[in-house]
């Protein structure tokens, strides 16, 4: 008898429960946009940030509640803005596939050390630790934190203690620009042409040269050489402004320490390697 | 009211669910990694235990004793536990979003926990009233976020301290809630029932 009563009062229990959880169900639902779901999948789901949104979920709320436009996803590029729109029935528009650059070609065979730094390898610290070790106070520390905070393993560290970017892979999130303590990497759209003064180094020319080789020592020869007036000095280091730069490439002639290039062409891997050797021969 | 406080007491330091029952040892672990969360996971566990010794106590003693049924108490409780937590998660989400965010994530996490079950079970085998049973669940599960808060603040420092690979990690987890434990069993009979 005992175990009627059992199974009677433990269905009976369980039936009250379903019953309380079908009506909180219905009376408390709450209604989720289904937009946001399917915006949601769209998504490359990184939660990397470079919206400006906490993740993908708040970017898909925000996207379909209408604040930010549909494109503005730039992991995702273009398919993804493609897709979201038409969620939204807009047009997309392009979504701008910005790429980082590292403004930074004194690698270890052209920019000296003070010192030899054996601590913790990580950019802040060394950066941190009485200024770090390159003579420069501005170059890259090649201790890669850019690497190792990149989701899409777009940068790698080359042999010459430099950062790599692969143009492929990166998505121009943003994520490397705050890694990096000395904020030598920008981000610059996709496929531009045009010339870059490869330095970040606000200081003199004369401290510059005695540091670095190839750092830019504000002596105001492409400023004079550009015909599009596209070039100006700010703060001892010349900027080039890529809307009016029409890639003539005076500037790259004039400059003694071979600071300019165009964005295509910037030192890789390979031509460091070679100088070093050159400069080994020569030393020899 | 001496009882009511003793009890509440002694499940936080004396009797820590945690440190000297090993119950909950789940989550003590899992979540104990950020302040944040933990602090999150804490205030989760005071509500479900709290509202899950109250539900729990009245159908125990208005349902389960009167038709001679007390064997069923683990089956039954597990039920009430796992859709009262469920049907308090769908009411909190329409009624206030904002609690639901902070809890929503850790109110499934710890309804399956035997913390929680611990808490419904020993309070009607000790055979205490209402009141005391509810004051039991709160000192109860204050003792648990006590013991996450402690943690967390440790492995927050942990992360940093210098240590062999081999203690990484878990390791040290493991080796840090020893202590604590042995350390909580410094309170062992400063107050009784």
């Amino acid at each position: 008898m005992i175990i009627v009563y059992a199974i009677a009062a433990l269905g009976l229990i369980g039936l009250i429960f379903g019953l309380l959880l079908a009506m909180a169900a219905r009376f408390f639902a709450v209604q989720t946009d289904p937009l946001i779901e399917s915006i949601k999948e769209a998504l490359p789901g990184a939660n990397c940030g470079a919206c400006g949104y906490a993740g993908c979920s708040n970017f898909a709320e925000a996207v379909a509640a209408g604040e930010v436009k549909a494109n503005a996803c730039i992991p995702g590029g273009n398919e993804t803005a493609q897709t979201i729109a038409g969620l939204l029935g807009q047009e997309a528009g392009d979504a701008s596939q910005p790429l980082a650059t590292v403004f930074c070609i004194g690698d270890c065979y052209k920019a000296s050390d003070r010192y030899i730094y054996d601590g913790v390898q990580d950019c802040t610290v060394a950066s941190d630790f009485v200024g770090g070790f390159k003579s420069c106070a501005s170059g890259c520390l090649g201790l890669g934190n850019c690497v190792r905070v990149c989701m899409f393993s777009a940068i790698r560290l080359g042999e010459h203690g430099l950062p790599v970017v692969d143009h492929d892979q990166c998505t121009g999130c943003g994520l490397c620009l705050t890694a990096c303590p000395r904020r030598i990497i920008q981000i610059l759209p996709k496929g531009k042409e045009g010339h870059l003064v490869l330095c970040s180094s606000h200081e003199r020319g004369k401290s510059v040269s005695a540091a670095c080789e190839v750092g830019c020592i504000a002596c105001k020869a492409c400023v004079k050489a550009c015909p599009q007036e596209a070039i100006e000095m700010v703060d001892n280091l010349a900027v080039i402004n890529l809307e009016k730069c029409d890639d003539c490439g005076e500037c790259v002639l004039k400059c003694k320490p071979g600071t300019i290039h165009r964005r295509d062409k910037i030192p890789s891997e390979a031509d460091a390697l070679a100088f070093a050797v050159v400069k080994a021969a020569e030393s020899a | 009211m001496e009882k009511l406080l003793s009890i509440f007491f002694i499940y936080i330091f004396i009797d820590n669910f945690v440190l000297q029952r090993f119950f909950g040892v789940c989550p003590f672990l899992g979540v104990s990694r950020k302040m944040e969360t933990a602090i999150g996971m804490s205030m989760a566990v005071v509500f479900v235990m709290t509202m899950a010794t109250l539900v729990t106590w009245l159908i125990y003693t208005f349902v389960l004793v009167p038709f001679n049924l007390a064997f069923l108490q683990i089956v039954a409780f597990i039920l009430i536990i796992a859709s009262l937590v469920q049907l308090v998660e769908i009411v909190l989400r329409k009624i206030s979003p904002t609690l639901y965010q902070g809890l929503g994530i850790f109110l499934p996490l710890i309804t399956t926990n035997c913390a929680v079950l611990a808490v419904a079970l020993l309070a009607v085998r000790q055979e205490f009233s209402l009141l005391e049973s509810v004051i039991f669940a709160i000192g109860a599960s204050l003792g648990f976020s006590l013991a996450l808060v402690i943690m967390a603040g440790i492995r927050e420092r942990l992360e940093l301290a210098e240590m062999p690979d081999v203690l990484r990690g878990s390791a040290v987890t493991l080796i840090t809630a020893g202590i604590l434990s042995l350390a909580f069993l410094g309170f062992k009979g400063i107050i009784t029932l």
